[in-house]
């Protein structure tokens, strides 16, 4: 060994290493077996990820001699940002990709061409890769970086672990690769948004379980005696996501060298499951998660405390509570019984009441700072996502009507009110988010440049407009058009008619999502430029002071 | 002090967070699902429901595969116009033996739930080859792959049998006979035909994509389409009885 002082390598290091290596073999054992190529192809992944996971980690450990790394240093803690720089990045990449994807699945429909006709081309195969690309990947690389950034500063302390935070970052991201590709080469579980495969699911599991002991861990080690609002959300966030994740994929694989599996629940059942799951990964991936980002990064951009303490309380539980009922709003009118769409409905107009309570928690929180927005671009981006997620909660609420749902149900009118809250809710709060984290994370003085997040903010933001707008109106004439009558008692229009009703609407939808993938680009180049050329920070000034707990 | 402190044992001790919010979480999804598996109302009484044959349930995993239930629903609402469209209202009972169901969220497309029957098994191939050529200003994009591709079968007995374990009453005979099955649907006048008529009396046994010399992922599609929504007998179907 090179050096005398060298420790014996760790338990945690030697955890990893072992559980790898396993997999590596696993892999690589059903690569060798299986007759399914798609199969063969990611027990390959898998393997090559395994195997250099492995090599880094005995490479790390030769390089450091296993020196344990301080958790404090000069008496401030020495935060584990090499994860969270791997996160921001990862959720830029997969941002761009994912709107440029969502972008082509909307030429599609209005071009069907460029379907061109191929399996791994088809609308139905790539819609799946853009709804995960954006959720998932770049949501969910948002939420880790700054989940991960957030509880360290809040809890004052080093989150745990020398392998674990990067086996949870890496380890999600192969997630992704794994699920993303396989849904253009054809494995899909065929619910929405829970369309990975048994095996991508069984590995989502094992990361998501580590997530969450790295998280426990984090606030088990803080040095603050209260734990940080934004860390309920957070928490709040994981464990329903393990809860709805494992319920929903309950599956049973045709052999475990097939990619297939079927699922355990049937018909109607699996209807309430897939919904419960469904509107609970907006309630807490899209939601609570992006809330704790708002508790944080809001009051810190604009420099004033959270504006109130106890409306944060009576948010948070109220939310969690409420949302996880409103599921079955999205059968109305079906097989599944009315007692159950109707429970949903009613809780989801209950939760009108929290959700707004939230939003104003997080606008009054700039009292005393409002003139920040005319000066600060990325603040303004954040108040304008309270904005979107004001009027999407408020939307939402009106759309779980039966009566309502009875027209806007299976039309682009859904489309348009999910785009308002993931465009502008989740996308904006997150660029903020990143805007922020990225001159943080690198030490830098600033971004790179604010008349670009200018730039970023109008395009987009006329983008969305132009979204929404479009696919108001092409749902509810749709909608309309469906249920309309002639003078003798007929259907007035053909299914196809009002297929082509809509041509000009997704032209335009699709001039919005350009706009709004022309605004992630400038985003890219301005977090770039900040993390290549933009001015180092003074040594001694640590990146912002943190966060009193709310109280 | 206030109630407001009493939060505090939250705030303070991160086990009694987790576990709050666990319990929180965990009552609403309790309520709406669990009796969804015992009251008896939740499925009606119907006559003709049977599993899906070998072939359909393989054009089934393809229509999956493709990401059909992006655009096209099976699931008809109890409304005037919809009826008019697309037929009597689906039931529970018709999805009972689906893993996963497939009723969507969006119609891109038509509803699907009762296309079976509707159209001709050449309508659906030249259909899905290119709906342009039958449709022109259909948005759909063309399947001409499917019919190009041999359907594979090695696995379709074990994926019966993981549909018999979650439930569908397939018997012994029709799991141990996939594989022969698949081949007795499409190719009509066999003796493989013969066999699965024993097996299967109410299924269909056609040369679904015109073409039987050989089994291909068409086949399977089209055979699942034509089943689609057809098998509950409603001229004896109860709907005051089963109304909830």
């Amino acid at each position: 060994m090179a050096k005398s002082n060298a420790k014996l390598i760790s338990l945690e290091e030697g955890g990893f290493a072992i559980f790898l290596v396993l997999l590596a073999f696993v892999c690589l054992i059903v690569a060798g077996k299986t007759f399914d190529q798609v199969m063969a192809f990611h027990a390959g992944i898998g393997a090559l990820f395994a195997a250099i996971s492995v090599f880094l980690i005995f490479k790390n450990y030769f390089d450091d001699g296993g020196e344990a790394i301080p958790a404090e240093i000069d008496g401030k803690p020495n935060y584990n940002l090499g994860p969270i720089k791997f996160g921001s990045i990862a959720a830029m990449f997969w941002g761009v990709a994912g709107f440029v994807v969502g972008l082509v699945i909307a030429l599609q429909l209005a071009y069907p061409a460029l379907n061109f006709d191929l399996p791994w081309t088809n609308f139905g195969r790539v819609r799946p890769l853009h709804t995960s690309a954006v959720i998932f990947a770049f949501g969910g690389n948002v939420l880790l970086a700054t989940s991960m950034y957030v509880v360290q500063r809040t809890c004052r302390v080093r989150m745990p672990g020398k392998i674990l935070p990067w086996f949870v970052i890496l380890g999600y991201n192969a997630f992704i690769v794994i699920a993303g590709t396989g849904y253009l080469l054809g494995a899909t579980q065929g619910k929405e948004y829970a369309e990975p495969e048994w095996y991508a699911d069984l590995w989502l599991t094992i990361v998501w379980v580590m997530y969450l002991l790295l998280f426990l861990g984090t606030l088990w080690k803080r040095k603050e005696p209260h734990i940080y609002v934004a860390n309920w959300f957070y928490l709040a966030f994981i464990v329903t996501i393990a809860m709805l994740h494992i319920t929903n994929n309950l599956t049973i694989p045709v052999s475990i060298y097939s990619t297939k599996s079927y699922i355990v629940w049937a018909g109607v059942q699996d209807a309430m499951v897939q919904w419960w799951y469904g509107h609970n990964a907006v309630g807490f991936f899209l939601t609570a998660g992006f809330l704790a980002i708002m508790y944080y990064f809001i009051p810190k951009r604009a420099e004033r405390p959270v504006y109130s303490y106890r409306l944060s309380i009576v948010h948070f539980w109220a939310l969690i509570f409420l949302y996880i009922w409103a599921g079955p709003h999205h059968l109305h009118y079906t097989a599944l019984p009315q007692w159950a769409s109707t429970l949903g409905a009613t809780f989801s107009i209950i939760l009108w009441m929290p959700s707004w309570g939230g939003m104003i928690n997080g606008l009054m929180t700039l009292s005393g700072a409002w003139d920040k927005l005319r000066t600060d671009p990325v603040l303004r981006m954040m108040v304008v996502s309270l904005a979107f997620y004001g009027m999407s909660t408020f939307e939402g609420p009106l759309m779980s009507l039966r009566s309502v749902n009875s027209l806007s149900h299976y039309t682009d009118w859904t489309i348009g009110h999910v785009h308002s809250g993931a465009l502008g809710w989740v996308g904006y709060i997150s660029f903020g988010a990143l805007y922020c984290l990225v001159p943080w994370l690198w030490n830098k003085r600033s971004l790179y440049s604010l008349k670009l997040v200018d730039w970023h903010f109008w395009l987009s933001t006329i983008g969305i407009v132009l979204y929404i707008t479009s696919m108001w109106v092409s749902g509810i004439m749709q909608g309309l058009m469906w249920r309309a009558y002639d003078a003798l008692g007929f259907l007035e229009y053909s299914f196809v008619e009002t297929v082509e009703a809509m041509h000009a609407f997704y032209v335009i939808r699709a001039l919005g999502g350009a706009l709004f993938v022309l605004g992630a680009l400038i985003m890219a180049y301005n977090l770039w430029m900040t993390i290549r050329h933009g001015e180092a920070e003074e040594a001694d000034a640590t990146p912002a002071g943190s966060l009193a707990a709310a109280e | 002090m206030s109630i407001w402190n009493k939060h505090q044992v939250f705030e303070k001790n991160s086990f009694v967070l987790l576990v709050g919010i666990l319990v929180v979480v965990a009552i609403g999804g309790l309520v709406e699902i669990a009796p969804l598996f015992y009251l008896k109302s939740t499925i009606e009484k119907t006559e003709g429901m049977r599993p899906y044959t070998p072939l359909e349930l393989a054009g089934r995993d393809i229509y999956i595969r493709e990401g059909c239930y992006l655009c096209h629903s099976q699931m008809i609402r109890p409304m005037r116009d919809e009826l008019e469209r697309y037929g009597h209202f689906s039931l529970a009972a018709e999805s009972m033996y689906d893993h996963p169901f497939q009723w969507g969220s969006k119609r891109t497309g038509p509803d699907l739930a009762r296309v079976g029957g509707k159209y001709s098994d050449e309508w659906h191939v030249e259909h899905l080859i290119n709906p342009r050529s039958l449709v022109p200003a259909s948005i759909m994009p063309g399947y001409p792959f499917l019919a190009e591709t041999e359907l594979n079968t090695r696995d379709i007995q074990a994926s019966l049998t993981v549909n018999s374990i979650v439930g569908v009453p397939y018997t012994d005979e029709q799991i141990e006979n996939a594989a022969a099955d698949i081949r007795g649907q499409a190719m009509p006048d066999t003796d493989a035909a013969y066999d699965f008529e024993e097996r299967w009396p109410t299924a269909k046994i056609r040369s679904f994509d015109g073409n039987p010399r050989e089994v291909t992922e068409m086949d399977a599609l089209v055979a699942y389409l034509q089943v689609l929504g057809t098998m509950v007998d409603f001229s004896i179907y109860d709907d005051k009885a089963n109304s909830r």
